[in-house]
């Protein structure tokens, strides 16, 4: 039972969200090439260790928001809004606040 | 007072915390016996003088009650009868009830004589891996042995009958959950109940206490079980402390939450009404303090499983706790000084006792204090064999000085062994969550390393390796003390107790007895698994020395105890073979439940009706009034078809085809996916989801959509209608209305979020009525006032705004039956007034409601898509809608449609089918070849993905997917079932049947 803080609703059971995938992925340009989107929808790295990911809220404000979770642990290292620059949440060792 | 039970001649005349005024009646393998208010299944069979309580996994040996509590291998009993039978019940985990019905299990005909105890003379050739070795040869043969094995090697049977019984589930939070409620556990709950704190404490037990309910230990001067009681009742008296008794905490999880199952009524016949059996918590604690004690490890020597051998502390509870004397004539084998508690304990229920140590004289004042209570204690030695058949008669002991044995075993008559081989913590809550178990050389034992461990969790008293009665208090105390105080308590003034821990010298770690020259050699390890010694020494040499590997292969440590006395002799023994230290060869991962959790309680409540919720349309109770079947759509009930007196399904639905085509239908469609989108860019944003442009459509009218996935592959598909400038109706299918919303608002929050869009979603908010047929003008034109109901007032896909019965209705010109037809909407609330307004308007002109049936044949009929089309590998060119696909924009899909392979010619293409001969049904699924006798797999050229009977065109019709299919139009393909061995030869039509040229649907021949 992972819980989530929300940055908009507070700390919730992981059973109110939807997993969304690395959060890290940027979709290409049209101008992109077959290679780029090829990695776009098929590739995924499988990382042990930090992952940034994207979950939305769907139980509650239906926002998508990001997530920097361990895949080992699951600890739940920072969470943002997904105009927040996540990584540097992750680098803040002040971070605080945010419970796994 | 009542009369004293029968039999139970095994009881002790006063003593234990049983209620001898209340007797309870029970039956085991159909022979009655009687226990006391009390007791458990075990203890109340022990004082009628049954040990053999089951027979062994694979040898089928004589095994008898082994321990008094959750790690039990032996007595595994199916509990009750009927409906609530349940197999692999721990006869030491169920407390007596009046008419209790237990069986043993794994034994054919009889208990005392089974006729599978023959394995044990093969034993031989069943060592580890046997099953595998042999069973394998030949190759298919473990299709044909396994059904024999699994019968022969089975543990008892499940019920067949539904369970007749309520579960249910709690969701709680607490600041500091203890977990067990011995005496470290009870210390810690009080200091973190006196500081304030929320606390929740559980026990797997009836009654908390733990080890003090058969201690005879003095805490400040008073019995030890009296400082429990008192602490207790003050707990009692917290309105923040809640003590759950009978409720394991079985697994630890992410985010500190623990899973504990409280078993509310198995102490019961039967629940009470609407009473739960059990009640699955699920809690979420700021801390965790883990107290779940350690349990004993057996010795490993030659015949160690005959009945009447048991864990030493066992022997101390039947007495002490249940005022059962287990044997009269006791042998201790023990490696350490705790288990000579078990000598005076038996001594002084006046069983006569010798101590087999293999210890030498060790300078502790036990081997004196038991021997001043006249009891033979044999320093340096080891029993080497045990004798008897369904019970032990005689053990033989032996000098050892750890190299080997020295001179003749001695014969001593026993009819019971208590053994100790030392402790092992109960860490399984901890390693869940990552702590590991490490060993401690010095005091022989696995001690927490909670370095790793994900849970806030702290483990005291002698799961912590904390071996004395004041330690395991103090432990409590202070962290029960430090937990109130890191969730903001102040900490309580510290308590002291004053204990009596006599000193005890550190425990000999003795792995296993050699057997004596000449002396049966199968000493078990796991005794549930009828796992050896011998069979570690296999694995071993065979090369499974991983940890991992040796547990799969010998099966040791596996089934419903998980090994809980068995893993630790199992694992030492590994690193005997290999030469090496325990900590080198590691252990095994503990995993979720502890001990077994019933389906049921798991499952809760959400059984049957509950089991998922039901959506139900605005209409809903219209239909049902109309006598309509209903079918399932996904969490929706929707009408499938309204039979009418003696009309069968096929008879309801061509009937319904018929009233629409000929006149007119309506059908409730509230279930399709809508979806509000509102923005100055909402355009913009429509345009990049859809594969067809939408910059273009004009305020006040509809355009059917194609949604792609980023591969290309055909998504999901509906109408989206323009109401304002800056205002949008989009419509999903039913299957995929609540993906559709989530993935949007992707696009709108995380792809493009520089878009002003607003998206809502309006499924609920509007019954939606479909009316179709040549007649639907007519009757919405006397029905609905405010539009313009001509064919230039509204044209096909044009939406208007009118009112119906008072209410207000939208009304949308689009046709999902190929038939002149609309689409009304109104707020939800009103749907039910709207189809009965509807359905008046309609009368004078025949107007039948229509299902889930008639829907679909009219829509294959016209050679419209749905999910058995759009069945995620289709690309528009699949499914003949190339046009939607556009090349002039950027939409989502658009790159990688233009993949090489998804332009290939030869990929399946939708065409329509009919059988030649015009009555054989072409079943969906259907392969479709050119020769149906000689084709192979490699032959397929397509399947059929819908069929129906076509009332329309008096023939079966199908819609397929067929490599280059529309250049095949008017040839003959086989469309062929395997399963049923059908064929049926068709005839390659093109998709759209009915109204090929639009002029039904676009209002240009009917009577506008």
């Amino acid at each position: 039972m992972i819980r989530l803080d929300c940055p908009h609703c507070g700390p919730r059971d992981q059973t109110e969200f939807n997993y969304g995938g690395d959060g890290r992925i940027e979709r290409p340009g049209d101008d992109a090439s077959l290679t780029a989107w090829n990695d776009f929808v098929y590739t995924r790295d499988n990382p042990r260790g930090p992952h940034v990911e994207l979950w939305q809220h769907t139980a509650g404000c239906r926002q998508w928001i990001k997530v920097a979770r361990d895949t080992l642990t699951h600890e739940i290292i920072a969470v943002g809004t997904m105009g927040d620059d996540i990584e540097a949440k992750i680098a803040d060792p002040d971070r605080g606040g945010v419970e796994a | 007072m009542s009369k004293p039970c029968p039999i139970n001649d095994h009881r002790l005349p006063t003593g234990g915390l049983i209620d001898r005024q209340r007797q309870k009646s029970f039956v085991f393998d159909g022979r009655r016996y009687c226990g006391y208010e009390g007791d458990t299944l075990a203890s109340a069979l022990l004082a009628n003088g049954v040990h053999l309580a089951g027979r062994s996994f694979k040898y089928h040996r004589p095994r008898g009650i082994f321990s008094d509590g959750p790690e039990e291998p032996n007595a595994l009993v199916e509990m009750r009868i009927g409906a609530r039978r349940e197999p692999n019940t721990r006869a030491t985990m169920v407390e007596l009830y009046d008419g209790l019905i237990a069986n043993s299990q794994n034994r054919f005909p009889a208990l005392s004589f089974d006729l599978q105890a023959v394995n044990q003379w093969l034993s031989p050739g069943l060592v580890a891996g046997f099953y595998y070795k042999t069973f394998m040869w030949p190759k298919k043969g473990w299709m044909f042995y396994e059904h024999i094995i699994r019968h022969a090697a089975g543990l008892g049977t499940a019920t067949l009958e539904p369970d007749p019984d309520l579960y249910e589930k709690v969701h709680a939070h607490c600041d500091v959950l203890v977990i067990g409620g011995g005496p470290a556990g009870i210390a810690a709950a009080l200091a973190a109940g006196r500081a304030g704190a929320r606390v929740m404490l559980c026990d797997e037990r009836p009654d908390l206490g733990g080890t003090l309910r058969y201690e005879e230990r003095e805490i400040d001067g008073k019995p030890a079980l009296d400082w429990a009681g008192g602490h207790l009742a003050e707990l009692a008296g917290m309105p923040d402390v809640t003590v759950l008794r009978r409720t394991t905490a079985f697994g630890t999880y992410d985010g500190n939450t623990v899973g504990l199952v409280e078993r509310v009524s198995d102490h019961l016949p039967t629940p009470a009404p609407f009473q739960v059996r059990q009640r699955m918590w699920t809690v979420r604690a700021k801390k965790i303090v883990l107290a779940t004690g350690a349990i004993e490890r057996p010795l490993v020597f030659p015949n160690n499983d005959k009945p009447g051998v048991m864990l030493a502390s066992a022997v101390r509870s039947y007495i002490r706790q249940y005022g059962v004397k287990p044997g009269e004539r006791a042998v201790l084998f023990a490696t350490n000084d705790d288990a000579y508690r078990t000598a005076l304990a038996l001594n002084e229920a006046g069983a006569g006792v010798t101590v087999v140590d293999p210890r030498g004289e060790h300078g502790t004042a036990w081997p004196e204090r038991v021997r001043d209570a006249g009891i033979e204690v044999l320093t340096g030695h080891v029993i080497t064999s045990l004798k008897g058949r369904l019970r032990v008669k005689e053990v033989l002991a032996m000098e050892s000085d750890g190299r080997g044995h020295k001179g003749s075993p001695r014969p001593i008559a026993a009819d019971l062994v208590a053994v100790s081989g030392g402790w092992a913590p109960t860490l399984h809550l901890a390693t869940h969550a990552g702590a590991k178990a490490t060993w401690d050389e010095e005091r022989g034992s696995f001690v927490p390393d909670m370095t790793k461990c994900r849970a806030d969790m702290t483990v005291v008293g002698s799961a912590n390796g904390t071996n004395t009665l004041s330690g395991a208090i103090e432990e409590g105390f202070a962290t029960g003390a430090a937990a109130a105080k890191a969730v903001g308590k102040s900490a309580p003034d510290p308590i002291s107790v004053e204990v009596d821990d006599p000193a005890e010298a550190p425990v000999r770690s003795l792995w296993k007895v050699e057997p004596a020259q000449g002396q049966p050699s199968k000493s078990f390890v796991d005794l549930q698994n009828d796992a050896t010694a011998k069979d570690i020494e296999i694995a071993n040499r065979e090369g499974y020395i991983s940890v991992e590997h040796m547990k799969r292969y010998t099966t040791l440590g596996m089934a419903t105890d998980q090994g809980k006395t068995a893993n630790v002799n199992g694992l030492a023994l590994l690193a005997e073979a290999r030469g090496q230290s325990i900590p080198d060869v590691g252990t095994t991962t503990f995993r979720p439940p502890y001990t077994p959790v019933t389906l049921g309680a798991m499952v809760g409540r959400h059984t049957a009706k509950h089991y998922k919720p039901i959506r139900r349309t605005p209409m809903h109770d219209w239909h049902t009034d109309a006598g309509a079947v209903f079918v399932e759509a996904g969490l929706w009930l929707r009408p499938q078809y309204y039979p009418r007196p003696g009309e069968d399904v096929h008879a309801a639905m061509r009937r319904e085809v018929k009233m629409t085509r000929n006149g007119v239908g309506l059908c409730d469609v509230s279930t399709l996916g809508k979806i509000d989108i509102q923005g100055p860019d909402a355009a913009e944003f429509l345009n990049r989801t859809y594969s067809n442009g939408f910059k273009t459509l004009a305020v006040g009218k509809a355009r059917y959509g194609l949604m792609l996935r980023e591969d290309g592959i055909v998504y999901d598909d509906g109408t989206t209608s323009r109401l304002g400038e800056n205002h949008y109706l989009m419509t999903t299918t039913t299957g995929h209305a609540v993906e559709v919303m989530g993935l949007l608002e992707y696009y709108a929050q995380v792809l493009w979020p520089e878009l002003d869009v607003q998206l809502t979603s309006v499924t609920d908010h509007w019954a939606a009525i479909a009316v179709a047929g040549p007649k639907s003008r007519t009757v919405l034109a006397d029905a609905i006032a405010g539009i313009d109901f001509s064919n230039q007032g509204l044209p096909f896909m044009g939406v208007a705004d009118g009112t119906l019965d008072g209410v207000p209705a939208r009304v949308f010109r689009i046709s999902f039956s190929g038939d002149l037809a609309y689409e009304i909407q109104v707020p939800a609330d009103h749907g039910h007034q709207a189809w009965k307004a509807l359905m008046a308007a309609g009368e004078a002109h025949d107007i039948c409601p229509y299902g889930m049936e008639a829907l679909n044949i009219m829509r294959i009929e016209k050679g419209f898509v749905t999910h058995a089309e759009i069945d995620g590998r289709t690309t528009p060119g699949d499914l003949g809608l190339d046009k939607m696909a556009s090349r002039k924009k950027s939409y989502i899909g658009r790159f990688l449609l233009e993949r090489e392979a998804l332009k290939d010619p030869d990929r399946p293409t939708l065409i329509g089918l009919r059988p030649v001969d015009g009555k054989a049904t072409i079943r969906a699924g259907s392969i479709l070849v050119r020769d149906p006798v000689t084709a192979g797999p490699d032959d397929m050229e397509g399947h059929v993905t819908s069929q129906c009977y076509s009332p329309t065109f008096g023939e079966p019709i199908a819609l397929a997917l067929l490599k280059n299919g529309p250049n095949r139009i008017g040839e003959t393909i086989w469309a062929t079932f395997p399963l049923y061995n059908v064929s049926v030869q068709c005839e390659i039509t093109p998709t759209v049947r009915f109204d090929p040229d639009g002029s039904k649907v676009k209002g240009e021949t009917t009577d506008a």
